[in-house]
């Protein structure tokens, strides 16, 4: 298949690179110093695109690409991809669905502990070499909080399946009702918000979805609540996020992702009550390379005529 | 006739230090006891016990300051030592039992917030949480000449080693099994009314873990437990949790193992020279460090404090305490 030319957008993982270039012909787009050229050069060769959560494939980039056939994201989020333009000109889409769901749900528990326990601040101080002069002040206690979930997919509930272990009552806000779990479900976010101490973004980045957390929310959950977001930066109104951070209206966050990324508001550098994570909720050994075959295998039932493993349009 | 009253006055309690928070046991029993203040008088211990605590019957401990014949010989009354941690290595057992003296300890009400730091050090030290914190903060993520972090590893299937499957340790399992992990451990004794596979020695168990979590107290038996064998059994993917007591792991090889990669990672509460740290731990990246606080939360503070009064007030009323240690 090393006639097929894919196109990767952005360096995502070399094993990926490396199992795409044995494979196929391919194009990397960061190397090209513009666009024009990269367009004059590849525009009528190019059948496939590898993105990620960085760089997709949004409406300009399809178009100027007449012979695309498929796109394979190496992300379960597909709000980088102009699902509309590829369902309108019939180009394949594929995802990470699951692969990913554990390592994810992990970083949302790691972040709920290092924010209440202050896992990170006490590091520092230990480090600091603080602990000689006083011991670090008490905390609050973690099991049986109350855990709010954003979106119970397949992310949302390995959260929830967690949260349960340590005690904590489970309730949730979703486009629908799940009655096959005994969880809380609250028609609205603001209600969530209001009845629970940790709220999580899980769910998908959609236009309904855009700053789903705002500063209404934020108010909801209060001076002791405490927001985790591993969905997407976009899912929270960031400067309402900092400015309730600063002004004590918000009890802590944990983020793994923000709205213009690698940019992090500098504002919370400095708090002990806020631990910040740049976009890693998937990067684990193991994950990183089954999301990469995962890739390749779409990409390669594609050219075969096979059907895709985990297609989305 | 209660405990301890002479001439109608309070209950003497003896407090050699203070207890975390202790000015709330003040307010909560002023009406209660009276304690007895050994470290605010100008006289060094022994004189103060002898000229002023020869009555005394009951003993609030601070957890920390050691409890053993030297200090015994001087209390000829003592019937009560009321301690409010779950730890006990700073008590002589034998010591009391030998005289007679009843101890009062904190039972599980800590048992959750352990558990709950052990997995959010093993959690930091897998996905290294501190790491990225430390990263984002510094305004390396931004930077353009900065090297990203390196990936991290995956915590479900990973199988985990539990040392000492009391109170502490079965929480620590149940938490564990909900992110898929595999629970294996050892114990004094095998626990039948658990299905996890047990290892009769720490060795065995760490031949067969990917993370040995340390849930047991400190007593002769269970000093310097995990040792350079252990160590390297654990291996060069391995990671030590350490929310019991620094002693019952050999600190020295420990550090040397870490820094020689002879071990993946570790995550530690408590050291065996508290508050002191090697400094060789804070060069390493696969280390998360805490001051000994994973039982020290406001509302396990509280609850504590409350078993530690609870059990006082019983004992003067002549009611069975609360939360006994039991000999066995």
């Amino acid at each position: 298949m090393d006639s097929i030319t894919v196109l990767m957008t952005s360096p995502m993982s070399d094993y990926l690179e490396n199992q795409l270039k044995d494979r196929f012909n391919l194009v990397k787009l960061w190397t090209y110093s513009s666009k024009t050229d990269f367009f004059k050069h590849n525009s009528h060769s190019i059948r496939a695109i590898v993105g990620n959560t960085k760089i997709g494939a949004d409406a300009e980039l399809i178009d100027s690409l007449p012979e695309l056939e498929i796109v394979s994201s190496y992300s379960v989020g597909l709000d980088k991809i102009d699902l509309r333009k590829c369902q309108e000109k019939g180009i394949r889409v594929t995802n990470t669905p699951d692969v990913l769901t554990d390592d994810v749900a992990d970083v949302a528990m790691g972040l709920m502990l290092a924010v209440v326990r202050r896992v990170c601040e006490c590091d520092r101080f230990v480090r600091r070499g603080l602990w000689p002069k006083g011991d670090f002040r008490l905390t609050n206690k973690f099991s049986g909080m109350q855990v709010g979930i954003v979106g119970l997919g397949r992310i949302g509930s390995a959260i929830a399946k967690r949260a349960e272990a340590f005690g904590c009552p489970i309730s949730y806000y979703s486009r629908s009702e799940k009655p096959e779990t005994n969880y809380k479900y609250f028609s609205n976010i603001i209600d969530l918000a209001v009845n629970c101490q940790i709220l999580v973004v899980a769910c998908a980045l959609t236009e309904e979805t855009h700053h789903i957390v705002n500063r209404e929310v934020i108010d909801a959950l209060g001076p002791e609540g405490i927001l985790i977001n591993i969905g997407r930066g976009s899912h929270i109104d960031e400067p309402e996020l900092v400015s309730a951070l600063l002004e004590g209206r918000l009890g802590g966050a944990g983020l793994d992702v923000f709205e213009n990324e690698p940019e992090v508001p500098e504002q919370l550098f400095g708090l002990e009550n806020v631990v910040l994570m740049p976009h890693v909720g998937s990067d684990t050994v193991e994950t990183t390379d089954a999301m990469a075959d995962l890739v390749i295998k779409n990409l390669e039932a594609h050219f075969l005529k096979k059907p895709l493993l985990t297609p989305v349009v | 006739m209660t405990h301890g009253i002479i001439h109608g006055h309070l209950p003497q309690v003896l407090v050699v230090r203070p207890p975390e928070s202790f000015s709330l046991y003040q307010s909560q029993c002023s009406h209660k006891f009276h304690f007895l203040k050994a470290w605010e008088s100008p006289l060094p211990l022994d004189q103060f016990l002898s000229t002023h605590a020869r009555n005394v019957q009951a003993m609030l401990s601070c957890g920390i300051f050691p409890i053993k014949a030297d200090l015994l010989c001087h209390l000829p009354s003592l019937r009560l030592v009321v301690t409010p941690s779950s730890g006990l290595n700073h008590i002589d057992l034998s010591e009391c039992r030998r005289r007679g003296v009843t101890v009062a300890y904190a039972g599980s009400v800590a048992s959750c917030d352990v558990a709950d730091l052990a997995v959010g050090l093993r959690i930091d030290v897998l996905r290294k949480i501190s790491v990225a914190d430390r990263y984002v903060k510094q305004g390396l993520w931004a930077s353009k000449t900065s090297y990203p972090i390196p990936l991290g590893s995956k915590l479900k299937g990973k199988r985990i080693g539990i040392i000492g499957l009391g109170s502490i340790g079965q929480e620590v399992a149940t938490r564990f099994e909900a992110f898929g992990c595999s629970i294996s451990y050892n114990s004094r004794k095998q626990k039948p009314s658990f299905s996890y596979p047990f290892y009769s020695s720490v060795f065995e168990l760490a031949t067969n873990s990917d993370a040995l979590v340390i849930c047991c107290g400190l007593s002769d038996q269970t000093h310097h437990l995990i040792n350079k064998e252990v160590l390297l059994a654990l291996g060069k993917e391995g990671v030590i949790i350490n929310v019991g007591r620094g002693a019952i792991i050999d600190e020295k090889e420990m550090v040397q193992c870490l820094v020689q990669g002879d071990i993946g990672g570790a995550g530690l509460d408590v050291f065996e020279n508290e508050p002191n740290v090697p400094k060789e731990l804070f060069a390493l990246d696969n280390v998360v460090l805490s001051p000994h606080r994973a039982a020290f939360t406001h509302e396990t503070l509280a609850s504590m404090r409350e078993l530690a009064i609870g059990n006082l007030e019983a004992f003067f009323l002549n009611k069975p305490l609360l939360s006994q240690v039991m000999n066995n």
